[in-house]
């Protein structure tokens, strides 16, 4: 199992590090070097020549690479080009909020996929399949952001129940409750997708276990039906979910710059927007490294979790 | 040669001893796939909606009552009889908007699609057939594209490229192809220890021969699939890009940047016509094309028996 | 088909001390730390026009030598002598000329024709690849194909799901003979079939090698169809050779336990004959990562001595019919 672990890390790293020269050579095609960025706008002219040559900006395009990449180990991202504040404490700002969305939608997406999913297997063909599978349809096929436009006219600008904006009530104290109902509309958004695509994924995964010969065992031996699918079927149903899971994260991240712009939520995909916007591309390439990184990071764990979740995976191989 | 001669000879009588009859009503694969695809009700609505808005998009100049950037003299006018859905604020008529946009979706969907499959078949049967080093190097290509979040990188992009288009079909098209790449290589993997990739082999085939004859049809079906869905996920990509205001540019029309303009207070309070139309287009192809992949993915199944 | 008079004085093919090893990776680096030695150091002979028998259980690496011939495998050491040339090193490349003289037929009718092809284009393709015969003449072609294999000419537009498993191998058996080989590698191809079909296909392949002069290496997992085809017999144990010679001489005086064990495992026809002692083998095959020290079937011989467990007997007898085990004699 150990092994295991460090040989994901292993493959891990050079995708990795991959990742950091697509992003370079992005940063490149843009106007202003990469290495460019690493310089505080905020310097005085005189210093800005010295800087120039101390970060090599005359030299070939790899040796830009390896002194950005330098920077980079060391957690810096550059500054701003708009607010010149250091790309990387813009970030960390704004991570919490972006948490806080994407973590409650996965956890009530999921809540909601796996039970209808496992229904809608065990009661194929029934009304409540066809709903659930239609509904399914419905969270994959409407844009999140005609969703969201909908929910905000029917309940901020209609019935007037929720907040259409923010995270917090402006000029309040903010508060627990005061973020929860900030939270609601953007949270629906994000669930429909992520139930969207995972009712069905469980649906089948669990129709093709309850086929599998193991479970007519079950029954054959005098096993009661709830005990013949919680036991056996939902635990070996759920094991490839973990997977799908971990696949949910880039997407969610997707979806939060369209839906942080729409409720004006204080996240990464906000400030993905605004820098997006304002030609701020030192900032977009930080955001766009970091929200890549994160990725790597939870396929990581999903790929380890997985290994130590399905008993059929061998880890000495 | 003498065995060269012994080929020519033939035989004197064939023997003729299996049963050699087959059944008379023996369903060729096409009725088969028609009668499986039937059987989804949703799906057969699905493709008449898709033909539907596929001729909109082919006879758009034919069907538009108006031209889509043409000034008219309302603005921001409720539906009436002169324009059926009414106008937008600059007083471009807005069903032929509609109507108009259909071309966007359409050709955003198709092409980026095209050129994700090109690139993706070829990647993936070159790295499931050779494999050893070239095939991680490709995989760990693909992992590296994957790991961007897919809209942040296309927004990424596209705000250094430019918006447009051509643009959206090429940026959707090169950045797409990492989900067909692994979808081929699984499936070649699978293919080339089939005794018949082996017998191929044998016989003498050369590589891209069996690549192209005898693996990549096989292939075809899981790829249709999947390029269906992907129709589907490149129109709603589209359309948030152009929401978002880095996507196809106005006056050109698409539903994306249509809803756009319900980022406005008035809009979205006061002139619904102008934004719920495109959502519900929009909601309506992306479902109708989601239906026929499904029905496709049953219909294909080589396990289904029914 | 007398063997004695076909034989020449050269085989046809000969393999000489062929290995061929899967090696194991295990670690962080994916290092070989072992390997799988499915086949051993196998010496062999075929003679043009017979037909050699290969038998022994499911692993013994009977396939891999059949693989290995055909250029699907490649050797780990050892050569491949094909009319006197060493084909175990050729590139696939250098194979492609030899594909026309060495052929094989595979075990499971099902996977080895491409299921959207019609038969003629399973048929006609090797023709056009290798210019068998003019593009004008390739219809003709397959049509004596099918005769050949007793396959009517109407099932040419069908695809291999319309045919029966005897159907298919007939098919393959017909896409084998399209390259006009020397030598056809027939890797277990009747095992998938059912019985009655067997000895359809068995007489086929009889009577095939009679008209076209062809010389068969003919696999199988047990002694039935191998004794019906065969005009010599080799057992195969964990990767070796345990036991050659003439099908005859085998089946009546069988020398190695193994053979004989094997011999018993088959059902017995003749119910006055059922009541001798039998040989039955206790245990499993051991594994061919760590094969065992000594005679490699000491762990499971009935006759096994100190001696086995020490050294390795080595295929000794005439040039007929010898065997690998000290008490065989």
């Amino acid at each position: 199992m150990f092994n295991y672990v460090i040989r994901r890390i292993f493959i891990a790293i050079p995708v990795l590090i991959g990742v950091t020269i697509i992003n370079f050579i992005i940063m490149s095609m843009a106007p202003g070097s990469p290495v460019d960025m690493l310089i505080s706008p905020q310097i005085p002219a005189e210093a800005l020549a010295a800087k120039r040559i101390e970060l090599g900006l005359d030299a070939p395009a790899y040796v830009q690479y390896l002194s950005w990449f330098k920077h980079l180990l060391q957690g810096d991202l550059g500054y701003s080009m708009i607010t010149y504040e250091p790309v990387l404490n813009m970030i960390l700002s704004r991570m919490g909020p972006t948490l806080l969305l994407m973590g409650v939608s996965l956890i009530i997406g999921v809540a909601i996929a796996v039970p209808l999913g496992i229904l809608s297997a065990r009661k194929q063909y029934s009304k409540l399949d066809y709903a659930a599978v239609t509904g399914s349809f419905l969270g994959i096929s409407v844009p999140n952001f005609f969703l969201g436009l909908g929910l905000i006219y029917v309940f901020s600008i209609w019935l007037k129940i929720l907040p259409s904006s923010g995270m917090t009530t402006l000029g309040s104290e903010g508060g627990f409750g005061d973020i929860l109902l900030h939270l609601i509309m953007p949270v629906i958004v994000l669930t429909a997708n992520v139930a969207g695509r995972n009712i069905r994924y469980v649906r089948s995964s669990m129709l093709e276990i309850l086929e599998q010969d193991y479970l007519r065992t079950a029954r054959a031996k005098g096993l009661k039906e709830t005990l013949v699918i919680n036991r056996h079927a939902v635990r070996n149903a759920l094991i490839p979910i973990i997977t799908v899971l971990g696949m949910e994260i880039p997407i969610l991240f997707g979806g939060a710059v369209v839906i942080e712009q729409i409720f004006s939520w204080p996240g990464i995909g906000q400030l993905t927007m605004s820098s997006i916007m304002s030609r701020d591309y030192s900032t977009i390439m930080g955001l766009n490294l970091t929200a890549a990184v994160i990725v790597i990071v939870a396929n990581l764990l999903t790929d380890i979790t997985y290994a130590l979740v399905d008993p059929r995976i061998k880890y000495s191989k | 040669m003498n065995l060269f001669e012994r080929y020519f000879t033939g035989r004197k009588e064939p023997q003729l001893d299996t049963d050699m009859i087959w059944p008379e009503g023996d369903e060729s694969s096409i009725k088969l796939f028609t009668r499986r695809f039937k059987k989804h009700k949703l799906a057969v609505a699905g493709l008449g909606v898709i033909i539907i808005l596929t001729l909109c998009a082919i006879f758009a100049p034919l069907i538009a009552p108006y031209d889509p950037t043409t000034v008219t003299e309302s603005f921001g006018a409720a539906p009436s009889m002169d324009h059926l859905m009414g106008t937008d604020q600059v007083g471009r008529d807005q069903l032929s908007r509609l109507i108009y946009s259909a071309r966007v979706s359409l050709s955003v969907g198709v092409g980026s699609i095209l050129i994700a499959v090109a690139i993706g078949t070829i990647l993936g049967l070159i790295s499931g057939y050779f494999g050893g080093w070239i095939d991680s190097l490709i995989m760990r290509i693909t992992d590296m594209f994957m790991a961007f979040p897919y809209i942040m990188l296309i927004l990424v992009v596209a705000s250094i490229v430019g918006p447009g288009l051509m643009n959206m079909i090429i940026i959707l098209g090169v950045l797409g192809w990492p989900g067909i790449a692994r979808l081929v290589r699984g499936n070649v993997l699978t293919l080339k220890e089939a005794e018949y990739v082996k017998a191929s082999v044998v016989l003498g085939y050369s590589t891209p021969r069996i690549l192209f004859h005898h693996i990549l049809p096989n292939t075809v079906a899981p790829i249709l699939i999947y390029a269906t869905s992907g129709i589907a996920g490149a129109i709603l990509d589209e359309a948030a890009l152009s929401f978002l205001g880095l996507g196809v540019q106005p006056p050109t029309p698409s539903w994306g940047n249509m809803l756009a303009s319900a980022q406005s207070l008035t809009v979205l309070t006061s002139q619904p016509w102008l934004w719920i139309p495109p959502g519900v287009m929009i909601i309506l192809s992306v479902l109708s094309i989601n239906f026929v992949g499904d029905a496709l993915r049953d219909a294909l199944d080589p396990k289904n028996t029914k | 088909m007398n063997s004695q008079n076909n034989k020449q004085p050269s085989p046809l093919l000969s393999l000489e001390q062929l290995k061929v090893y899967y090696p194991i990776r295990k670690g962080i680096i994916k290092r070989t730390v072992d390997n799988v030695k499915a086949v051993d150091g196998v010496d062999l002979s075929i003679y043009s026009g017979e037909t050699l028998g290969l038998v022994g259980e499911s692993g013994c690496g009977k396939s891999t030598i059949g693989k290995a011939i055909v250029g699907l495998e490649k050797p780990t050491k050892g050569r491949i002598l094909f009319d006197g040339d060493d084909i175990a090193g050729y590139s696939s490349d250098e194979m492609i000329n030899l594909r026309s003289e060495l052929q094989i037929v595979f075990q499971d009718p099902y996977s080895s024709l491409n299921p959207r092809k019609r038969v003629i284009d399973l048929l006609s393709e090797p023709l056009r690849v290798h210019r068998i015969v003019s593009n004008g003449d390739v219809s003709k072609e397959v049509d004596r194909l099918l005769d050949l294999v007793g396959l009517p000419k109407n099932s040419k537009n069908r695809y291999p799901h319309e045919f029966s498993g005897g159907q298919r191998q007939r098919i393959g058996i017909a896409r084998a003979l399209s390259l006009r080989p020397k030598l056809i590698v027939c890797d277990e191809p009747v095992s998938a079939l059912d019985v009655s079909i067997q000895a359809q296909v068995l007489n086929l392949f009889k009577d095939l090698q009679k008209e076209l002069n062809l010389t068969y290496l003919f696999i199988a997992h047990g002694l039935g169809a191998v004794k019906y085809i065969s005009d010599r017999i080799a057992v195969m144990y964990l990767g070796k050779i345990v036991e050659i010679g003439p099908t005859k001489e085998i089946f009546q005086n069988p020398k190695h336990p193994y053979t004989r064990a094997l011999m018993d495992a088959s059902p017995i026809p003749n119910p006055h004959l059922r009541n001798r002692k039998k040989v039955v083998l206790q245990g499993d095959v051991p594994s061919p990562v760590n094969p065992p020290k000594g005679c490699r079937f000491h762990t499971r011989c009935p006759m096994a001595e100190a001696v086995c467990r020490v050294q390795e007997p080595e295929l000794t007898g005439d040039s007929l019919h010898s065997s690998a085990c000290f008490f065989s004699h």
